[in-house]
């Protein structure tokens, strides 16, 4: 549905985005994860297209958005960082009009409005002025007016940005009801918000694409290692020793008191460890495993680092 | 079309549902009835004086002493009050953030421009119909050409379209709205008076000067001569303003 090929984005010597590629599937939700300035809110500037790319090319529906700009701009929502509403209209009136310049024909406009307008949870607060709602209302207005031509495609930039705890899982689940109907890219650099409403991500950092894949395949990649924490109560040098000799133990690394075990897969030494400790009187405390998870990945990435 | 439509109709609420509107239109009217009811009250006394003489009485004529000096003045309270209404027209957008859900959706930036032109014009429109209905009363009581007035209102209209052309493009440039109206007035008093050169210039360009001024095209309508030359010069006027305003939109979406 979505597919973008060696993406580049320079403003003057800057470069923003950087032979960024990755294909998204009809009816998925994608997280476009990095730290701030990492080129999401660009990547999506192009993608919508209010801002043309210096190199690549992109497609959404099937649809340049270089050479065919109004038929992508028709079957796209989108959700700014900055909510782009007028504050001195009623949520209807603003609906009406983003309606109306989305091109929804006339007759169907009323649907259109009620429809998003249900769909965003906006039915209490329909007749106010946006100046005079609250925050989490408004951010529902920027996604009911996001929604209001029923588009193929969703971009939401940072969709939770700003909203307390309650509002957040509002919109977290509001985002996932749309599912299937719709395919969502969403940004953010909050790792929870991919891990809870994404089936991918793609992650990028200073531009560059750092990892993509679905949550299974990431997930699946950055298990190829097994690792444990092993606390003992005495003796730690000589039980770094003892526990580097185990056959299949890769690396033993002292982290705050404790060591860390990294084993190849598939060799799990835990059994042969806990033997050992108790063999040689280092008392053991605690032998838990670690599960290297996409956090990790993610802080791996955000730090500096390597490429997937 | 329809979209221009949409876009004029957001605007128009805009400036009634906000006192911009009724406070503009309020003070020209404040402004422009002054000066009508003192120009006709010094017509009034000067043809009382004048009775005595047949001469002198049968020098007086209502299009050229009350109309022709308010079309005058009408023109200056434009010049200062147009730029209030075409200020905010872009700049608001690129302020609060809403150019970007203008600029991605399916709508040209043509019909995006003629949309904001044309609820300011339909604004000048109204504040002139209000004038035209003031200036009734010599119809009533005396008998003024009516073909010279229509011409003049005309005229209005014309720079007026012209002037709010021009506030549109100061307002494409900056996103903020006091800036838009100070370089709207400078650039609109500048071509107002840009002819007081022409007597220092010298040959063609003296020539090039006084074309280029709104004072010496105006000045023909007030008299109620409709020359060609001059709707031309209006109407290229609007279209090169608005033209601009396209040009800085696209240029700055593919910087």
């Amino acid at each position: 549905m979505i597919a973008v090929d060696r993406l580049t984005k320079k403003y003057g010597d800057l470069t923003a985005v950087r032979d960024l590629s990755f294909e998204v599937e009809k009816g998925k939700i994608w997280g476009l994860l990095g730290p701030n300035a990492a080129g999401k809110t660009t990547t999506m500037r192009i993608l919508t297209g209010f801002l043309p790319a210096t190199d690549g090319r992109a497609t959404v529906g099937g649809f340049d958005i270089f050479t065919q700009p109004n038929e992508v701009k028709r079957i796209l929502g989108y959700l700014p960082e900055v909510l782009p509403l007028y504050p001195d209209m009623t949520v209807t009136e603003f609906l009406n009009f983003v309606a109306a310049i989305k091109q929804v024909p006339a007759a169907k406009r009323k649907d259109a409005v009620a429809k998003s307008v249900k769909s965003a949870g906006l039915e209490t607060v329909r007749g106010r002025l946006i100046k005079n709602i609250s925050r989490g209302f408004k951010q529902r207005v920027g996604i009911a007016q996001a929604l209001v031509h029923d588009p193929k495609v969703l971009i939401l930039d940072e969709p939770t940005i700003g909203l307390d705890p309650a509002q957040i899982i509002e919109v977290r689940s509001l985002i996932k009801s749309l599912r299937g109907e719709h395919t969502i890219i969403l940004s953010t650099h909050i790792l929870a918000e991919v891990t809870q409403t994404c089936d991918g991500v793609v992650i990028i950092n200073e531009g560059r694409l750092m990892a993509s894949g679905s949550l299974e395949e990431l997930t699946a990649s950055v298990r190829k290692k097994e690792t444990a924490l092993l606390k003992v109560r005495r003796g730690l040098p000589e039980a770094a020793e003892a526990v580097r000799a185990v056959a299949g133990v890769e690396k033993v690394n002292r982290e705050d008191g404790d060591l860390r075990v990294e084993w190849r897969p598939g060799a799990d030494p835990r059994e042969e460890i806990v033997r050992l400790c108790v063999e040689k009187g280092f008392g053991l405390l605690e032998l838990r495993p670690l599960v290297m998870n996409i956090e990790d990945l993610y802080l791996k990435v955000v730090s500096g680092g390597t490429e997937q | 079309m329809k979209t221009i439509w949409t876009v004029a109709r957001k605007e128009l609420r805009t400036y009634f549902t906000s006192p911009i509107a009724y406070v503009v239109i309020t003070v020209f009217l404040v402004l422009v009835g002054f000066f009508f009811y003192s120009l006709l009250w010094w017509f009034n006394s000067q043809s009382m004086q004048m009775a005595q003489n047949q001469y002198y009485y049968s020098q007086l004529n209502i299009n050229q002493q009350v109309f022709g000096p308010l079309f005058h003045n009408i023109s200056i309270i434009l010049l200062l009050m147009l730029p209030l209404l075409t200020m905010r027209l872009f700049s608001e957008e690129k302020k609060i953030g809403t150019e970007e859900l203008l600029y991605t959706s399916p709508v040209s930036t043509t019909e995006i421009i003629l949309g904001k032109f044309l609820a300011s014009f339909i604004v000048l429109l109204s504040m002139l119909s209000l004038v035209g209905l003031l200036s009734l009363f010599p119809f009533v009581y005396g008998n003024p050409e009516l073909a010279p007035v229509l011409i003049g209102f005309l005229g209005l209209l014309l720079m007026g379209a012209a002037f709010l052309a021009i506030g549109i493009f100061f307002s494409s440039l900056t996103e903020n709205q006091i800036v838009s109206a100070i370089l709207t007035f400078g650039a609109l008093l500048l071509f107002w008076i840009i002819n007081w050169a022409s007597n220092s210039a010298g040959g063609y360009w003296k020539d090039v000067l006084n074309y280029v001024s709104f004072f010496q095209h105006f000045d023909n309508m007030t008299q109620g001569i409709l020359d060609t030359t001059d709707v031309v010069y209006y109407l290229s006027f609007a279209f090169f303003g608005l033209f601009l305003t396209h040009s800085t939109i696209q240029s700055r979406r593919w910087r």
